[in-house]
């Protein structure tokens, strides 16, 4: 059974600034289903970041809908918003985006200072997540004494934290070299295949999207063509 | 609190430069604004101690101070047979006839010398003011050229030590004592013999006042009232509480300076700390993006950026208070405007007082604070996350 998690219609996004006026996405349909693995790709400028920020409602749209689990985004308030991401959306940057004072533990706990679960539970939830990326013995550690691989599996471990619906990444192995970037896919792709999380991951790397069940190429803020995705 | 306090700690302790020179600025502000207050509590419970509260002070009608009133041996004779007037155990009423003048003297800091009280009074004004005691050396004996001086004025005067000498009127005195009044003006008076005073200075018939101690609250306005009318005397009666409790007033133009220049550091203060606030802001851009897409409020923002201000002035506020401490029981003196001669008393840091300046380093930190932590919670995640 497949379940649409993301369904964009005529999904518009234009920047206006000053007198320049840059049409990000236009007219986007696109539908990523329960389990799939999607890497978007496309040049620099074509609207692949801008795109996963309308999904993790992190922006709004110009025009046109975008449902994702079932959540019209159009509808949701600021505060909603914030809600909302934090319970669903787990979303990795291509710079970590880690806190510097915070140790990993600290960090991966963060998230869930905005749910209901006592200290303990969230220590708990925290070295699971942890664990699950490869770094229990380093909870300790602040960003700046790991190792741009070790950052990244942090910020994995975060996202993961709150067991969200969605995993969404910007270009997550951008700032990694061959064998951290290694580990940071099969990381996507175990909580792929293991968890059945969806992934939408923003990448130009080829062998990166190789890891997707499929890939979608955006071309200046237009969807080109849609390979026929494995899941189904 | 959803954003933890670690984070602001962490981060004031990062930027450990920029925080400990802001936190200085705020600290300096309350500085100054705590020694002032400090100085006016010291003054107001010196003054306040002084005087029993059954001592009723008569002064010619219109003098404001004991110094510019005068007293006739005939009117004091009048005064003391007045009715509710307390007795000593040998029998005496409780009436005290006293001759108030000053003396300069000189100290180190006042070469040009500082007007102090010279009280001379009779044994039994001694006996009426319990709460002064000999601390060193013994009483002066009446018919003798001697003095014993406040505790306040011999630590401050190296001239009115015990065993010294000083010079004025028609010769040299002998300081014989040194008196501890407590908290009260003695400390800042010299006494003697009033017989010997009033030869010295050539004021047998022109005196100064008398203290009369009453029998009972009840009796002591009853008194107040029976010497204020009768025609004979022409004198005024103020009870010796409210007398010393008015000079209070004497600190109003430091206090009035001290809060002025207090609020313009504190403007200046809190500017600073909205400097490095703003600055906090525009270097954390991107972990501000980054705690809102994790989920944190625009509110989750301003709060944590709050708490940051506060905790930086809080810590200025520490500093401050801890600056000043050391003044707490400094002996200082004060020109008083209605006796015309300087009052001794201590500094004075209740915590009351420390609890004022840290609130006034709170003020601060929300003045310092708001339109930064604002600005924070304004940003839309995409703009935050891309400045660095
Ligand atoms: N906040 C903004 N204001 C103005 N223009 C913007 C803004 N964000 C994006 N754009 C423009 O929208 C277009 C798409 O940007 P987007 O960041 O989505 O591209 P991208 O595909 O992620 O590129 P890259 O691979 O370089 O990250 C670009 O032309 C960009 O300049
Ligand atoms: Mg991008």
């Amino acid at each position: 059974m497949t379940e649409a998690v993301i369904k964009t219609r005529q999904l518009t996004k234009e920047f206006i600034r000053d007198e320049f006026h840059v049409v990000a996405l236009k007219d986007v349909n696109l539908t990523i289903n329960q389990g799939e693995f999607v890497a978007l790709m496309g040049p620099s400028g074509s609207g692949k970041s801008t795109l996963l920020h309308l999904i993790a409602a992190m922006d709004r749209p110009t025009s046109g809908d975008i449902l994702v689990l079932n959540q019209s985004l159009r509808d949701l308030g600021e505060r909603e918003m914030a809600h909302w991401r934090n319970r669903h959306i787990g979303f990795i940057f291509q710079s970590f985006n880690l806190i510097p004072v915070m140790s990993a533990l600290e960090n991966v706990e963060l998230p869930l200072k905005l749910t209901n679960l006592k200290k303990k539970e969230r220590i708990e939830h925290a070295m699971t997540a942890l664990n699950l990326v490869g770094l229990g013995d380093r909870v300790n550690h602040l960003p700046r004494q790991l190792s741009g691989g070790q950052e990244q599996r942090v910020a994995i471990a975060r996202a993961i934290v709150t067991d969200p619906d969605l995993i969404l990444a910007d270009e997550p192995t951008g700032n990694l070299d061959a064998a951290s970037a290694q580990e940071a896919l099969t990381l996507l792709e175990k909580l792929n295949r293991d968890y059945g999380k969806t992934v939408v991951m923003v990448t130009h790397d080829p062998h990166a999207a190789s890891f997707a069940s499929r890939v979608c190429h955006l071309g200046k803020g237009v969807l080109l063509e849609q390979e026929p995705s494995l899941a189904q | 609190m959803k954003i933890p306090i670690s984070y602001n700690i962490r981060n004031l302790i990062i930027r450990r430069t920029t925080t400990m020179m802001t936190a200085l600025g705020i600290a300096l502000t309350v500085a100054v604004l705590l020694s002032v207050f400090a100085l006016v509590e010291g003054l107001r419970t010196s003054l306040t101690a002084t005087g029993h509260p059954l001592h009723i002070l008569v002064m010619r009608k219109g003098a404001t101070a004991e110094l510019n009133s005068s007293m006739t041996q005939e009117q004091f004779q009048t005064i003391k047979v007045k009715q509710g007037i307390a007795g000593l155990p040998n029998g005496e009423p409780m009436a005290s006839l006293e001759l108030v003048t000053v003396i300069i003297l000189e100290s180190p800091d006042n070469p040009s010398g500082i007007n102090i009280s010279l009280r001379g009074l009779t044994t039994t004004g001694f006996a009426m003011r319990e709460y002064v005691r000999i601390a060193e050396g013994r009483m002066f004996q009446p018919g003798r050229r001697e003095l014993v001086v406040g505790k306040g004025l011999a630590k401050r005067y190296p001239k009115a030590r015990l065993g010294s000498k000083l010079d004025f009127g028609r010769g040299e005195w002998d300081i014989v004592g040194v008196m501890d009044g407590g908290q009260s003006a003695a400390n800042s008076e010299i006494f003697c013999d009033l017989a010997q005073l009033a030869s010295d200075q050539n004021r047998e018939s022109g005196l100064s006042s008398v203290l009369i101690r009453a029998t009972d609250r009840a009796s002591m306005q009853a008194l107040m009232n029976n010497l204020v009318d009768d025609q004979r005397l022409n004198m005024d009666a103020v009870s010796e509480k409210s007398y010393y409790e008015a000079q209070t007033s004497s600190a109003a133009p430091i206090q009035f300076l001290g809060i002025f220049v207090a609020i313009i550091m504190a403007i200046g203060s809190s500017f600073a700390a909205m400097n490095t606030m703003y600055a906090a802001v525009a270097r954390r851009s991107a972990e501000i993006g980054t705690l809102r897409v994790l989920g944190f409020s625009r509110t989750g923002i301003l709060i944590s950026f709050m708490i940051e201000s506060l905790l930086l002035c809080l810590l200025g506020g520490i500093i401050g208070c801890l600056l000043v401490l050391p003044l707490n029981n400094f002996t200082t003196g004060i020109g008083s405007f209605i006796t015309f001669s300087e009052f001794t008393f201590n500094f004075r840091i209740t915590p009351g007082i420390m609890l004022m300046g840290m609130t006034f380093a709170l003020v601060m930190g929300i003045l310092g604070g708001l339109f930064p932590a604002s600005s924070a919670a304004r940003k839309e995640i995409l703009t935050a996350l891309r400045e660095i």
